[in-house]
Formats: structure tokens, C-alpha cells, sequence
């Protein structure tokens, strides 16, 4: 699974805005323009940092949405926390144009690559898609075949993000299953779960064992908990389980 | 990278008040209560939790949480400020001054060290905890206070900056020598007084 | 309830400041329990004062880092043994 693992320095960046669009009521996309940014692995996140005009700043981590081909360009996915201190600045207030100081990408123990093959397993929880949709960009740019299933989970359908295009790459993609779970409402007719995951979703969605998969898990903590445990229970190996907590309210590794 | 860049728009979560001048240098006023934690949150039960005072000590002693409850309690109002330059003012708390604990054992030592469940440390020269202080507390705002922030309960060392004080603690340890704690031994300053801005060793 | 508690992957910025290795790969034997995890699979705890990361087994504090004025403050007693793999 490792390669090379001599890095540079890592050093803050200025990108430049280049578009932002809405995905959810609550989460929004947002595009950067890096200069020399020289790529990155699915599953790995930048430090965003925010200075304000008398010196005080607020850094916190997002991952990346977009695979490495669309370098220099790079897409954040967003959700707006209520409380948060930066989330509802990049969300309401950051326009085209406008700069945005961040350093990355970080991160090589979460990594989905198609070389790593499978059969892999995605299981996300609410913005917890947002590397997961990563892993499945790549997969789609490098016509990996990897049989993969996401599991995703969120409130309702209009919380769903990339809702159009993950229903457009199941149809198109070959060995790609998704499989949701709505935990607060669903629409009449709804054929997925409705619930929150579970001992008996996971035994029903995950691979079998004996397939020995790959499984990568992103959202809240106490999801990622839940999700880890049961599929442990299953007998899963936890070797090859790898966890991103995004903490208690979602929004990633707040410092400073 | 530019140290003129600021991010266009951006304050931050930071309320202006005109309660601004009561704060000590470099600090900002916070209306919720951030928690900060380098571990995960103990949850000790009532029935397993004692507060001991050891060490440099005549006799060790040890209260049970009813033996705790059974002391001289206070009601407690202060400002309380945070190495990381958010302040809180008027925070009420209940509990026992230390001045009462200490009451009961003879020491000649100069030093505390407070630890707690999940082997957090933080030390104190004894004249910083006496006199009115400090105290035991485990109530906050009226009710009992919650794990996450230190419950059931915790150190209160108002005048210093608060990671002095203590979440989760279990005892005082009386050290006749200084020695730094768990944030003490990491570039925090041994003091920590928010008025002459104590925050790193050196300053 | 909040916990803090994030994955040791949350730890690869400030670690990545101080090496020039990819530590979230980097195995750590524990001195609580003797067991041996990749940062990645450690628990973190990130916040403005310093970054902690602790064993997934026993929470034994592994290496605790605080970043003030300019200077890195790093104790990495909990780990028993760091291995890197060269790039």
C-alpha cells in the first residue's frame, strides 16, 4: 500500500476562488485555482487558514473532492455547521476572486489508489462523502474495474450531495454498486434503507469477508465508530478498515 | 508566504463588547465554552470517585464524593481566560475552597501538582491555590457539571490561565520542588498569569 | 457528548511540518501496551494548545506536539520505537 514516502516540506499557498456551486441546502463546492499544486492522492485533505484583518486566524482541515487529473484545479466540498467558525465563511461569504490561503495535500494513511484494488467498500456518513466521492472520481479517470459499493447515509434526500452524479456513475460504471440509507425522512416509493446503519445493513451491504476488502469509512465520529465496530463484529480484519472521524459535530480537526 | 494576507470578510466567531476593557491583554470575549481536550473523556462513577491529597504531606486524606459533599460548599463568579485567548466572564460555579481541603493536612511543601482521571497534570506553587484561590468545583451554571467539561469534578484556578485548572481531577500531590506538568513540560509558561500575558515559557 | 477524538490521519499536518516522511504510514510501538499501529490507525486529538496522539489500545499518550513562536515542542516518550519507511 506505501510508496515513496519522502515529502516535502509543507508549506501555506495562496489559491485563487475560480467557481463555487451549491450541492445541498447546507453544502457548497468550491474550486480553487492552485498554482503548482502537484497533484494528490484520493482521500487526502487540505489545511484551509483564515486571517483576519487584526492578525486573528482559524485553520481547519477539508478534504478534497476533485482526483488529482483536474490539478492546478482543486475542489473543496463544504458543509455549513451552524456553530462553525470557518464552515459559514467559506460557504456564505467566500466569492469568485477571492483568496484563500491553505497548504496540503496531508494525509497518506487514508488513500484509496486503483493499484491498491479491492473489492473495496465505501461506507459515508452524511459530508463524510466528500473523500469517498474523491476515491470514486479517481476510480472513474483511471477505468479502475475494482468491484466497489458505497454505503451513504443522510438525513433526507435533499441532503444528499452529488446526489445527480453518483446516480449517473452508478448507471455508468461497471462493478459499482450504491446502496443509501435516508435516517431522518425518505419520499414515498423509496426502495433504499431507512435507518441508521446498522449490525444488520452492514451484513447485508458489505462484501463478504472471505473477499478480504478494502474498506474506507468517513463522517461523524460517532458513525464511523458504529460502522467500524459492526463490521468488525463481521469479522472483518481491522487491518484493512481505515477510519476518518470527522469529530463530534463534522466539522474536521478544528485548530487554532 | 505574505504575513500581509488577510482572508477578505473574515472576523471570525468573536463578539465585540463593551466589556472589552475587562479583558487581559490579547484576549477576546466568547459566549460559549469552547472544550479543549487531550484525551478522551473520562466517566468515573460516583461511587469510585475520591479526591486525595498526598505526598509532602503529615497524612494523606481522601474524601468519597459524599465525604466531598458533606464540606463547606461556595458559590463562585468569575472570568476565566484561556491560553488560547478566548475569555469568559461572569462564570458561576459551585464547590469547596481548596483553603478547606488543605485545612486538613499538615505540609511543608511549596508545590502542588493536580492530576487527573486520564493522567492529566498541571502544577502550582501552594500560595497560588490558598487564600481564596481556588477550589473543587462540580457545578457550572446551576447544574451538575458535565464530563466534557471537566465533570464530575474539576480544579478551578481562575486568576491563572485556565488550563490550570484542572478537568477531571482526583487529587492535589504536595512536591517539595516545582516540577512541570502536562502542559508546563510543553513550552507552556510554569505561571500562566493572563495579566502579564504568561502564556509560553520565557515570557 | 463531544469527543474529540479524530483518527491519526488529522495528526499528518503538524507531523508533516516537523518530517519530511509520510507519518501517518509511520509504525509506533506503544510503551503502555507494547502493540504496534500506524499513525494513521492512532487516536488524535487536535486542538489549539498542541496535538496529542495516543495509542487506539490502551490511550497511552504516543507523542504530544505543540507548535509556539516559531518553535516545535515535540515528546514522543509513549513511542518505544519510530519506524520510517525512506522515500
Amino acid at each position: 500500500m506505501e510508496r515513496g514516502t519522502l515529502l516535502g516540506r509543507l508549506s501555506w499557498q495562496l489559491g485563487e476562488v475560480a467557481a463555487t456551486k451549491p450541492e445541498t441546502a447546507r453544502t457548497k463546492s468550491i474550486t480553487l485555482d492552485l498554482p503548482g499544486w502537484k497533484g494528490h492522492r484520493a482521500g487526502q485533505h487540505v489545511d484551509v487558514r483564515l486571517t483576519a484583518e487584526d492578525g486573528y486566524q482559524a485553520e481547519r482541515s477539508y478534504s478534497i473532492a476533485s482526483p488529482s487529473e483536474e490539478a492546478p484545479r482543486v475542489t473543496l466540498t463544504v458543509e455549513r455547521l451552524d456553530d462553525g467558525e470557518v464552515s459559514p465563511y467559506l460557504t456564505e461569504e467566500l466569492r469568485v476572486g477571492d483568496k484563500l490561503e491553505l497548504r496540503g495535500p496531508i494525509g497518506g494513511y487514508f488513500v484509496w489508489e486503483a493499484q491498491m484494488g479491492g473489492p473495496l467498500l465505501l461506507v459515508a456518513g452524511g459530508s463524510g462523502i466528500v473523500p469517498l466521492m474523491a476515491m470514486l472520481r479517481h476510480r472513474a479517470v483511471a477505468a479502475s474495474t475494482v468491484a466497489t459499493r458505497l454505503l451513504y447515509s443522510s438525513r433526507s434526500l435533499e441532503d444528499v450531495i452529488y446526489r445527480d452524479e453518483i446516480e449517473q456513475r452508478m448507471k455508468s460504471s461497471t462493478m459499482l454498486e450504491v446502496v443509501q440509507t435516508l435516517t431522518r425522512a425518505h419520499p414515498p416509493g423509496w426502495t433504499g434503507y431507512s435507518r441508521r446503519i446498522d449490525l444488520q445493513m452492514l451484513r447485508e451491504v458489505a462484501w463478504p469477508v472471505e473477499q478480504h476488502p478494502l474498506t474506507f469509512i468517513c463522517g461523524p465520529t460517532p458513525f464511523v465508530e458504529t460502522a467500524a465496530a459492526r463490521l468488525v463484529e463481521l469479522g472483518h480484519e481491522p487491518a484493512r478498515i481505515r477510519t476518518e472521524r470527522f469529530g463530534p459535530t463534522g466539522e474536521n480537526h478544528g485548530r487554532k | 508566504m505574505s504575513e500581509d494576507f488577510f482572508s477578505r470578510g473574515f472576523r471570525g466567531r468573536r463578539q465585540k463588547s463593551e466589556l472589552s476593557g475587562r479583558l487581559p491583554p490579547g484576549q477576546y470575549l466568547e459566549r460559549e465554552f469552547p472544550v479543549l481536550s487531550a484525551g478522551p473523556t473520562p466517566h468515573t462513577p460516583l461511587a469510585n470517585w475520591d479526591f486525595s491529597i498526598v505526598g509532602e504531606v503529615d497524612q494523606p486524606k481522601r474524601w468519597s464524593w459524599d465525604g466531598f459533599h458533606a464540606l463547606p460548599r461556595e458559590t463562585i463568579t468569575k472570568d476565566i481566560h484561556c491560553v488560547t485567548k478566548w475569555s469568559k466572564f461572569d462564570t458561576h460555579w459551585e464547590g469547596v475552597s481548596l483553603d478547606v481541603l488543605l485545612a486538613q493536612v499538615d505540609t511543608a511543601a511549596d508545590y502542588v501538582i493536580a492530576f487527573s482521571d486520564g493522567g492529566y497534570t498541571t502544577n502550582l506553587p501552594l500560595e497560588e491555590v490558598t487564600g481564596g484561590k481556588a477550589w473543587i468545583v462540580d457545578t457550572y451554571e446551576g447544574e451538575p457539571l458535565e464530563p466534557e467539561h471537566g465533570g464530575p469534578a474539576r480544579l478551578l484556578v481562575p486568576h491563572l490561565y485556565f488550563w490550570k485548572s484542572a478537568k477531571w481531577v482526583r487529587g492535589l500531590r504536595l512536591i517539595d520542588g516545582d516540577e512541570p506538568g502536562f502542559w508546563e513540560s510543553l513550552g507552556y509558561h510554569n505561571h500562566g498569569d493572563p495579566w502579564k500575558e504568561e502564556r509560553y515559557s520565557g515570557d | 457528548m463531544v469527543e474529540n477524538k479524530l483518527d491519526g490521519n488529522a495528526a499528518a499536518g503538524i507531523l508533516q511540518e516537523i518530517f519530511p516522511f509520510e507519518m501517518t504510514l509511520a509504525q509506533v510501538t506503544c510503551v503502555g501496551c507494547g502493540t504496534n499501529n500506524m499513525i494513521g490507525a492512532t487516536a488524535a486529538y487536535l486542538q489549539a494548545m498542541g496535538t496529542i496522539v495516543r495509542c487506539p489500545r490502551c490511550d497511552t499518550v504516543l507523542i504530544r506536539v505543540a507548535h509556539i513562536r516559531g518553535n516545535y515542542l515535540l515528546d514522543m516518550r509513549g513511542v518505544r520505537v519510530l519506524q520510517i519507511k525512506e522515500g
